[in-house]
């Protein structure tokens, strides 16, 4: 089984996938839901204090922003602690979301820079891109260790 | 009394640990912070007719609840915008949605930017003054000062005290902030003895300024309101122009306000927030460094050329170091003086004007509207006449005496 990080890290159908495909996903297991009634699209349930952009100060410099070090010191541990990635490149919102496009960048970059195996896919915008979407993630879940062979 | 309800449009303070802090700051002031409820199908069709192409999501959906409040499809009595700092796309969307609402709305609205060293404290005077001019909007729209009252504006640096009579000014105290109860009690004894009056005479007393609650308390005022609303109802009141739209400008000894202000009232506002580089602090050093009296600043700076000495730091310690090298070089105490002025004028200017829509008149108030070389920076670089109305040190005290007399027994 390998310990596999999601992005969007909020995708509950990728993380679903993953679990179902027999390894452990990586994620943020927060519901993008049909109402937006919180802060922001993806408001964490947990209470972040002032100390976890601190934290993040491990991924992203000072002059970077706050925000952007509060998700990192979240989603750094994640993706320093991965085997493998998947990344789903604009994914509609209802999918999974996350809502820093400078944290989403960083976290991209992050794990490419580590040198684990990387899945790269658009999201998809039919029901055929659908289906080979899914069989996409299903042949690289099967080639990691631990999976599937 | 109902809450006030304050739209919150916003990207980032949750997961910069200061969510909590813009809630508590809210509840200070009795009010309370919602986010309009959108439907996720909406973000996209709001955003792309907003035209603004960002890329956060988060920003998206601000950018959506905006267009939400002004279309009147949620309502709200109020508008906070609060986005990361040192973000460069989100200062664009904060700055845009500010001046968006200002122009298609009533709605007051303030825009901040955090850290995650943000407090409640930090905000509280923002809140507090989004509140009053939701809930206070008749007291707000008083034009007139009717029968004795009193005001006391209890600053960082000073502490003023005005007594009114039927809308005339009838006695002044102003002395440096010491300890505050002490420095207040002393400013009141000053203006009751300069207008001829007992405190027991006193038909209403208001009280403003960092001090306010506890000066407020401690003379059991009737009043107790933030500075900004106070200072922008003492700005038009003095300057005789309480109809229309204005600008104040008050460079204060810890903080600057800039407020756009329409028939007294404030639309947008910045309190900053920046660095000593930008406030009268910086003026008292260098007047105690030429070793001349903060009075005699201003007369020397309008005798000297800014230009001839390279002086531009929000920091007041490089600021200090720009002053003392250019004296070790030979500048004049002129130029130098001139050159301290152009600067905290010139980091007003580019921290904190950009962010209210600047309309003459352009009001300047506070004590260094005395400082007349600072006041000529300023119109330079804003290319209009200033006005400094007679007695634009007493603006806040002058404020609360007048809407204090909303107080009066059957008033």
């Amino acid at each position: 089984m390998a310990k596999v990080f999601l992005y969007p890290t909020t995708s509950l159908i990728l993380s679903d996938l993953v679990a179902r495909f027999g390894h452990k996903p990586l994620s943020a297991a927060l519901q993008i839901r049909e109402r937006i009634q919180t802060a922001g699209l993806e408001s964490p349930p947990l209470q972040i204090t002032p100390e976890e952009p601190k934290k993040g100060l491990r991924w992203a410099a000072v002059e970077v922003p706050s925000g952007v070090r509060g998700r990192m010191s979240l989603y750094g541990p994640m993706i320093d602690e991965a085997e493998a990635a998947i990344i789903i490149n604009n994914a509609d919102y209802s999918f999974g979301c996350m809502g820093c496009a400078r944290t989403n960048e960083l976290i991209k970059y992050l794990v490419r820079k580590r040198g684990i195996p990387v899945l790269d896919l658009e999201y998809p915008q039919n029901e055929e891109e659908g289906v080979e979407f899914v069989a996409a993630i299903k042949r690289f879940l099967d080639t990691l260790v631990g999976g599937p062979q | 009394m109902s809450k006030v309800r304050i739209a919150q449009l916003s990207c980032g303070p949750e997961y910069s640990g200061v969510q909590k802090e813009i809630d508590e700051a809210a509840a200070a002031v009795d009010a309370e912070i919602f986010f309009p409820d959108l439907k996720l199908a909406d973000i996209r069709h709001s955003f792309d007719e907003f035209g603004l192409e960002v890329r956060s999501p988060d920003l998206k959906l601000a950018i959506a609840r905006a267009k939400a409040l002004v279309e009147g499809r949620v309502e709200a009595d109020a508008v906070f915008i609060a986005t990361c700092f040192r973000c460069a796309e989100a200062a664009i969307v904060r700055n845009e949605l500010r001046r968006y609402i200002h122009e298609h709305s009533r709605l007051p609205v303030v825009s901040y930017s955090f850290t995650e060293r943000t407090t409640a404290g930090t905000l509280l005077t923002r809140m507090e003054a989004l509140t009053t001019i939701a809930r206070r909007r008749a007291l707000l729209a008083r034009e007139v000062q009717q029968g004795l009252t009193m005001g006391v504006d209890s600053g960082s640096s000073t502490t003023k005290a005005v007594v009114m009579r039927d809308n005339e000014i009838i006695g002044t105290g102003w002395l440096p902030t010491t300890a505050v109860l002490q420095s207040a009690d002393d400013a009141v004894a000053q203006a009751l003895s300069a207008a001829g009056v007992n405190r027991d005479d006193l038909q209403a007393i208001g009280t403003t300024g960092y001090g306010r609650f506890l000066v407020g308390e401690h003379l059991k005022a009737d009043l107790i309101q933030e500075e900004l609303t106070v200072n922008s109802k003492g700005a038009v009141f003095l300057a005789d122009t309480q109809r229309g739209p204005s600008t104040v400008i008050d460079i204060g000894g810890m903080d600057n306000k800039a407020i756009s202000v329409q028939d007294g009232i404030p639309g947008t506002f910045t309190m900053g927030g920046i660095c000593a580089g930008a406030s009268g602090r910086f003026l008292e050093m260098t007047s105690k460094r030429l070793g001349v009296d903060i009075t005699e600043l201003g007369p020397l700076a309008m005798k000297g050329l800014s230009r001839n000495v390279p002086m531009n730091s929000y920091c007041i310690v490089f600021g200090t170091q720009s002053l003392v090298n250019a004296l070790a070089a030979g500048s004049s105490p002129e130029d130098v003086a001139a050159a301290a002025c152009h600067s905290v004028a010139e980091q007003v200017f580019e921290q904190q004007l950009q962010e209210v829509d600047i309309k003459d008149p352009v009001i300047m108030v506070g004590g260094t509207s005395l400082i007349q070389g600072l006041v000529r920076a300023m119109g330079d670089l804003l290319q209009t006449e200033i006005v400094v109305p007679h007695h634009s040190q007493y603006i806040g005290a002058v404020g609360s005496a007048l809407l204090a007399s909303g107080f009066i027994k059957g008033e």
